[in-house]
Formats: C-alpha cells, sequence, structure tokens
C-alpha cells in the first residue's frame, strides 16, 4: 500500500469521526489539523489498527501556550514506518483545567514526553501509568513554559539573585562624585558666568 | 625533581624564614605535607556540559594535567579538588553539595567556565543556578565560555599555589565568610 498524502490521510478520519476533526491546515504549512479532546485516544487507537492509515509510531509530543485563547495546544507528530506517511495533530486542552488522555496505550513513547508536557505546562494526562516530573525537581513549584509563570525565587534556600558586578563600580562613581562636589562647586560656578559673559555680547553682536 | 626538593625543605625559598636559617621542624613538615598534598590533587570528574569536554581536553596528553600530578578520580572520597565544569542546574545543585560534602578535608573547589561562575549564557533561566558559589565555597573562578585548557591549567596552579600558603596550625581551612551572594549554603536534607 502507498503512502498516503496528508488530504487523504485528512479525509479518512474526517469521514470516520466527522467534526472530531479540525479543518486541515493551510497548504504551505506543515499538514496538520485538531482533534477533539474527547476523542483524542478513540482516533488514536484507530490510527494505529487501520491497516492503510498504520501509524506505528508516535514522533513527538510537546505543547504550546496560548493564554489569550485560553487553551494549552498539545501538538502529536505521527509516523507510519510501515507506509513511510507523516502527519501532526493539535488537541487544545482548557488552560484552566488541562487534562487529556494519555496516549500510553497506544504508543509506549507517549510515556516520558506526557511526562515532560506535565512538568512544563501542567497538562495532566488521564490513564497515564508514572505521571511524575521528568526534567525538573520533584519539589518544584509551578510549570516554567507557561506564558504567566513567574519564578518562585530560587529554588529550596539557594537564591536566584545575582549582584551585577557592574553595580559595584557604579556604587563607587557615586562615592566618588558625593565626596568629590565639596570643592568642586565653586569652579564651575565661576566657569559658568564666565561663560555666560562671552555669550551675551555674542547674541547683542 | 631537585626543585621540588629545594622547595620541600621551604626555608630556602623563605627570605623571612631563612635569615633565621633553622627553622622549626613544624614548619619543614609544613612545608612537606603542603609540598606532597599539591603535589597529587585529584581532582573529581564533574562535567556538567560543555566545559567538561574541555576539562577531559586538559586530562588528555595535550594539555596534560597529568604533569602536576592531578589524575581524575570518578569518586568525591579519593578527591582533593572538584573542578565544576558546566551549567549547574538547581535539580544538580543538590547533588553538586552533596559531592563536596563527600569530599575528605582539606578540599578545594574550582569553578570553571561562565555558567558556573555565575550562570553565564543561561542567567535567565528559570532552572540554572546564578554560580556555583550559592551552595560551595569556590577557591577558583576560571573565567570563559568554555576556558581552554591553557586557562584551565593556570586555574589548577593558582590552587596548587593556595596549598603552597597552607598553615597546618588551622586544621582546617578557616571557612570563608558567606557573601551575600553566596548566601544559600545551608540545603536543607532531600
Amino acid at each position: 500500500m502507498p503512502a498516503l498524502t496528508a488530504e487523504q490521510i485528512h479525509q479518512r478520519l474526517s469521514a470516520k469521526f466527522g467534526d472530531a476533526i479540525g479543518p486541515l491546515s493551510p497548504p504551505k504549512k506543515d499538514p496538520h489539523f485538531t482533534i477533539a479532546p474527547a476523542k483524542l485516544l478513540e482516533v488514536c487507537r484507530f490510527l494505529k489498527s487501520d491497516p492503510e492509515l498504520a501509524i506505528d509510531f508516535l514522533q513527538d509530543l510537546t505543547a504550546t501556550d496560548h493564554p489569550k485563547d485560553g487553551v494549552i495546544k498539545v501538538v502529536y507528530h505521527f509516523y507510519s514506518y510501515k507506509h513511510r506517511h507523516l502527519f501532526a495533530a493539535k488537541v487544545h486542552a482548557d488552560r484552566a483545567n488541562p487534562e487529556l488522555d494519555s496516549l500510553d496505550p497506544v504508543w509506549k513513547s507517549a510515556n516520558w514526553m506526557e511526562r515532560e508536557v506535565f512538568d512544563l505546562f501542567g497538562v495532566s494526562f488521564k490513564g497515564h501509568p508514572d505521571l511524575r516530573r521528568v526534567l525538573l525537581p520533584e519539589d518544584w513549584v509551578g510549570h516554567p513554559l507557561r506564558k504567566d509563570y513567574s519564578e518562585a525565587g530560587g529554588y529550596r534556600d539557594i537564591s536566584n539573585v545575582r549582584d551585577n558586578p557592574l553595580d559595584l563600580y557604579l556604587n563607587l562613581d557615586r562615592m566618588v562624585k558625593a565626596q568629590k562636589p565639596a570643592p568642586a562647586p565653586p569652579a564651575p560656578a565661576a566657569a559658568a558666568p564666565a561663560a555666560a559673559k562671552p555669550a551675551e555680547p555674542a547674541k547683542g553682536a | 625533581m631537585a626543585t621540588s626538593m629545594d622547595e620541600m625543605k621551604g626555608y630556602q625559598h623563605d627570605p623571612g624564614a631563612s635569615t633565621a636559617l633553622v627553622t622549626t621542624s613544624t614548619n619543614v613538615l609544613e612545608n612537606l605535607i603542603n609540598w606532597s598534598r599539591r603535589s597529587s590533587m585529584f581532582y573529581l570528574l564533574f562535567g556538567l556540559a560543555c566545559c567538561g569536554i574541555e576539562l577531559m581536553q586538559t586530562g588528555g596528553p595535550r594539555a596534560d594535567l597529568d604533569r602536576f600530578g592531578s589524575v581524575p578520580r570518578a569518586t568525591p572520597r579519593q578527591s582533593d579538588l572538584m573542578i565544576v565544569a558546566g551549567t549547574l542546574t538547581y535539580k544538580m545543585a543538590i547533588r553538586c553539595k552533596l559531592l563536596y560534602e563527600q569530599m575528605a578535608d582539606p578540599k578545594y573547589v574550582i569553578s570553571m567556565g561562565s555558567c558556573a561562575n555565575c550562570g553565564g549564557l543561561f542567567q535567565l533561566s528559570y532552572s540554572v543556578v546564578k554560580g556555583v558559589d550559592k551552595i560551595i565555597p569556590v577557591d577558583v573562578y576560571v573565567p570563559g565560555c568554555p576556558p581552554r585548557p591553557e586557562a584551565l591549567t593556570e586555574g589548577f596552579l593558582r590552587v596548587q599555589e593556595l596549598v603552597k600558603r597552607e598553615k597546618q596550625k588551622a586544621k582546617h581551612r578557616p571557612q570563608r565568610a558567606p557573601t551575600d551572594t553566596g548566601a544559600g549554603y545551608a540545603v536543607p536534607e532531600a
């Protein structure tokens, strides 16, 4: 069986799942479409079991945060070693309470990638066998790749502030300036009228 | 070898002591200990990032840190010197502190490269420690991104200078007072 184009894959899925599959992306972009969160697991089981699609590899699983739209878009990249075709799908998770079905029962490669998305975006995956942080320490607070993340001020009692050594020199400058003025002001005061006087005739002339 | 033996005697290089001609036995012993100690500074293999590659080069045949009697050890318990080579994340910082505590006194630390010095390129990142001196006392900072093997070798020679001046009277080295930047010394048990 030949490799399917993204359009063919999209048509095939649309025919089977209807509204759960969103429209295909504009032609110049990497082909992708959205899948409704409720139907995700069902669609993925079909992707793997259908002989014409035979998606046997989940290449990549990542996410992007869109606070204005109130969604976290979880991006799946699928590949078929059997037919050598590929496409991407996006699933919009509600930003306030992001929860999706885990794809670990379908493709084992989803395991750590879902843990990473959980770690950095806080998307929780239902049915994941071991949903723990994978990159950050386990007692870390917050999900740093969210747009509204702000640092908690270091980790445990390690401060995350480091003085800029240039500030020291700036302060030295200020200290030197603060000490100097005592002899300094008379000179500019004397110089200013002197400078002003030649200027007046120049104006008059 | 002859130079080293001269250094070992110590008083020949110490103008203050040479006037007395005869030095105390403790002084000689001190020099002997410091000489042997600085001539066998085993360093802990602690490559964290790309600086680790330069660290390997420094230990390799061209830069050859071995000619100063320094060879890598794979365990902190046999190491005298910790070369923190690379970006230190908060997760790793806990391990770094643990490894440092496992080393036997007297112990020395070289902070190698911009990342270990101050966070470097990744200073604004949420997960990177802003300098290894936030968690352990550092003796020598080697700048560079990454430093060339020559730079690290010089850093190592500076540590040797430190050891040379060490006084055994103070059984442990005087603890560096935690500076404002190194305030976060104590890391609670995990």
